[in-house]
């Protein structure tokens, strides 16, 4: 008894200790990072190993609102802002209603997997490109800090309607493109 | 070898590298989703997880590396619209087979396998 009573008492000091080293905002930012980077994995995890399509649709969507913490985590507020608009909200009800017209008979098993042949080839494949990134990006000496460079929807709105303008109507057209594709293919152009 | 307290000094100090790392694994995800789903909405959720981690990779750079301005924003914000344009288009390929062939399994769309 004695003796885990002096193991926590050594835990508690060194905690102390720590606390003391360190500055509380930079614990607090990992904290933040770590949560939301571990919640966006998980419901990641959920997107492929859910059996019913439509709860990895509300993972799917989870990870998206996730993902946009940690852009709010590293100043990009705007992005946090796109991020929860486009893909939290446009892409999954998208994908919500595509569920929905092309829906089968039982939802219990609407998102069928692959043999354990396959399952294990993927997973060689994607554990040798995580290790190849993994390594690339913690071998490499270049230690950046962060910057703050002011306001950011100021400074992307300049960009966008100067250096970038050209771009910029180009994703006009796209996005003009993809809707009526998107509006041909599912009308059907044989059909009036 | 690195000891415990040096390993925790550096995870706990949240860098560009934190970053890639999450991004990388978001990005295996996805890319193990796309090699062992049958279906075709599962397999458009996982490439939407893919585009997901590149666009945290662009503006981790933009906030960590010593750049002037907003470009990695910025593409990542043309990447969201790209990315837009993809899954409606593919939602309503989707549905189009769904339509005409009453099946969305990748298996049994084999018309154009040689």
């Amino acid at each position: 008894m004695d003796a885990v009573l002096e193991q926590v008492h050594g835990l508690v000091a060194w905690a102390l200790s720590l606390a003391g080293e360190y500055d509380v905002a930079s614990l607090i930012e990992a904290g933040v990072f770590f949560l939301f980077a571990g919640l966006a994995l998980l419901f990641a995890c959920g997107v492929i190993f859910f059996r019913n399509v439509v709860h990895s649709a509300l993972s799917l969507t989870a990870t998206f609102i996730c993902v946009a913490c940690l852009y709010l985590s590293i100043g990009a507020a705007f992005m946090g802002a796109v991020q929860i608009l486009v893909y939290g909200g446009a892409v999954a009800v998208l994908i919500v209603m595509a569920i929905m017209l092309t829906r089968r008979d039982d939802m219990a098993h609407s998102n069928p997997s692959r043999g354990l042949f396959r399952h294990a080839a993927a997973a060689a494949v994607t554990g040798l490109f995580l290790l190849g990134m993994a390594a690339v990006a913690v071998l490499s000496p270049f230690r950046p800090a962060p910057q703050s460079l002011g306001d950011a929807a100021p400074g992307l709105a300049d960009l966008m309607l100067t250096h970038y303008v050209l771009p910029f109507e180009v994703a006009a057209v796209l996005l003009l493109m993809a809707m009526i594709g998107a509006i041909v293919l599912a009308k059907g152009a044989d059909e009036s | 070898m690195m000891s415990f307290m040096e390993f925790f000094q550096l995870a706990t100090h949240v860098g560009l590298y934190h970053f890639l790392l999450f991004s990388a694994i978001l990005f295996a995800i996805g890319l193990f989703g796309l090699l062992t789903k049958k279906g075709l909405i599962p397999l458009l959720m996982c490439v939407e997880l893919m585009l997901n981690a590149v666009n945290i990779n662009l503006v981790a750079f933009n906030h960590y590396m010593p750049v002037p301005d907003y470009t990695g924003q910025l593409m990542a914000i043309f990447s969201v619209a790209v990315a837009a344009s993809e899954v409606a288009v593919g939602v309503a390929l989707a549905f189009r087979i769904y339509h005409d062939r009453g099946t969305v399994n990748v298996d049994d769309l084999k018309e154009m396998k040689g």
